[in-house]
């Protein structure tokens, strides 16, 4: 057998310990510390059930808008042609590798009211930057290459004889797309759906520049803790952390989910 | 037999092919509103930072980087990253060996909790050391009476920085080494290698590329990060200020042209790592596609 096992797996664990668990279980006691109807109220106050709905809300918008415009960039990556490809599908990795900041001003530049794209938006009445759509706008960026990543492998392994088999049996080109290419694609679509979702409620940097944070109206929740922090309150700020937590952890176990219900649905495939 | 497949193969093909593809029209739509997407998302705020960036002319674009707190805020964000991404290198390495290469119970449990970080929003990867060393965290009056200082100090930053770049290395290793499996290491122990040798030699150059792209991504991570970083440093110019709390500074302060010039160096940042990233996945593949395992 090989050699090293415990030395390998004792410092893995070691290191995991003191860097994520340690202080994660930290952030618990001390939530767990305040006592529920504390730790209740600082959860459930008007302005903190305030930054839920617009962070919830604006993440699921983000995360419905990748789906749709993901799902095309991957299907003109994957199926077509055309000159400046393969920029493009360079390009979908930035909102990763941009650090949160130089996007957040970047897009607040743009969406601005003077910004290149927000003067055509304000004659319309559409004020982007600084309002709840800012903070979608903001999110749909950052959660952008999701999508696009999981659609790419899942369209690149699609069958064609199965689409040609249907339409040589006379399916038009709509129904051969909603009954023969669709529906293997849902698992993935899900779960990049997801990751986006995941990933912008936990947003900050790109975020905070271009929502204007107005209690209340456009301060998303991450902000919140941080202004619990400045302000000391140490127990509001991990009261609300615990709640994000649980979420982001519940939406983990979803998409591992989505993951498993998509390698059984292929494995079954297989088999019949 | 054969005359009668030939034509039916040869004749009725093109037809379905095109029966199997969107109209024209479609395509091209489907091309534009791919594009117009990008444009609006990538490009154009892209475009903006280096336009910003440049508003005031040139000189005043360099006169951005020569400022001492810019300058410590440069020397600050090369410096965590130098700390934080050797270290998530050798606990990437120490962890995909023991969990590629051994079965053990609990080791599914063990690759969830690595990924743990990714899960975890920023702001709170930075509120938990808060909790843990801040002056009314657990360790903070302890901390503070040994004049240790890890909030609003640098400890604190790589700390926060260690945490977000945690899991990078690891994945790319994890499933990688475990497809590979352990012939190639046990057959260098049988002909007399010792474990390091057989780390070195063998299993070191098989990974390779994967570990490449790990560090590549840690190391963007680290550099940009800016969410956990900002609940730790206490933004103290010219000491706890990274590259990218600058850039937030500046901008707060309505200094635009030097926000966006110490934007635009991030931004560089970014494309380069996309240009190494598309280099070593196209390497990647070659590799994996190309080589054939000599048996």
């Amino acid at each position: 057998m090989l050699p090293g096992f415990g030395l390998t797996l004792g410092y893995t664990v070691l290191y995991l310990s003191l860097i994520v668990l340690l202080p994660l279980a930290a952030l618990l006691a001390r939530s767990a510390a305040i006592g529920w109807s504390e730790f209740w109220a600082a959860a459930t106050s008007p302005r903190v059930l305030a930054s839920y709905r617009l962070t919830f809300g604006a993440s699921l918008a983000a995360a419905a808008v990748n789906s749709v415009f993901g799902f095309i960039t991957a299907w003109v990556l994957v199926r077509y042609q055309f000159p400046g490809k393969r920029a493009v599908d360079a390009l979908v990795d930035l909102p990763f590798a941009l650090p949160t900041a130089v996007s957040g001003i970047a897009l607040t530049t743009v969406y601005s009211q003077s910004g290149w794209i927000g003067r055509w938006l304000e004659p319309l009445g559409v004020k982007a930057a600084f309002s709840p759509l800012g903070v979608t706008l903001a999110l749909t960026f950052i959660g952008l290459p999701f999508v696009v990543r999981t659609l790419q492998p899942a369209l690149a392994d699609l069958d064609a004889e199965l689409e040609e088999a249907a339409a040589s049996l006379g399916a038009s080109r709509w129904k051969t797309f909603t009954r023969v290419l669709l529906p293997p694609l849902w698992p993935p679509l899900l779960t990049g759906f997801s990751l986006a979702f995941a990933r912008a409620i936990g947003e900050y940097g790109s975020v905070v520049f271009i929502s204007g944070n107005l209690p209340m109206r456009t301060e998303i929740t991450s902000l919140l803790i941080i202004s619990k922090l400045e302000q000391y309150d140490y127990a509001g700020a991990a009261a609300i952390a615990v709640v994000m937590l649980v979420v982001s952890f519940l939406l983990l176990l979803l998409i591992n989910l989505t993951q498993w219900w998509s390698i059984r649905r292929c494995q079954g495939g297989f088999a019949g | 037999m054969t005359e009668m497949v030939v034509p039916k193969a040869a004749r009725p093909r093109p037809r379905v092919r095109g029966a199997a593809e969107e109209p024209a029209w479609v395509r091209w739509s489907l091309i534009a509103a791919c594009i117009l997407f990008m444009a609006a998302f990538l490009v154009i705020p892209l475009a903006a930072v280096f336009t910003e960036a440049l508003r005031k002319g040139v000189q005043a674009y360099l006169a951005s980087f020569t400022e001492p707190d810019a300058l410590s805020a440069l020397r600050l964000t090369l410096l965590v990253a130098a700390i934080a991404v050797p270290l998530n290198l050798v606990f990437g390495l120490a962890a995909s060996w023991a969990l590629a290469k051994f079965e053990f119970r609990g080791r599914s449990i063990l690759i969830t909790l690595i990924d743990l970080p990714f899960a975890v929003s920023p702001v709170i990867a930075g509120l938990i050391y808060v909790l843990l060393f801040g002056m009314q965290g657990w360790l903070g009056p302890w901390l503070a009476e040994h004049d240790i200082r890890i909030i609003f100090a640098v400890p604190g930053i790589v700390l926060a920085t260690l945490f977000v770049t945690f899991p990078f290395v690891a994945r790319e290793l994890i499933p990688l080494m475990q497809e590979q499996g352990t012939e190639d290491e046990v057959a260098a122990l049988t002909l007399g290698a010792s474990g390091w040798q057989t780390f070195r030699r063998v299993t070191l150059p098989n990974v390779r590329w994967a570990l490449l792209y790990g560090v590549i991504l840690c190391n963007a991570r680290a550099m940009g990060e800016f969410g956990a970083v900002s609940v730790v440093s206490g933004h103290i110019r010219g000491h706890t200020n990274t590259l990218p709390l600058h850039v937030e500074i500046l901008y707060n302060e309505y200094n635009f042209v030097a926000a966006f010039a110490t934007a635009s160096l991030l931004t560089l940042l970014a494309l380069v790592t996309l240009v190494l990233k598309a280099i070593v996945e196209r390497r990647a593949r070659a590799v994996a596609c190309g080589e054939e395992r000599p048996r």
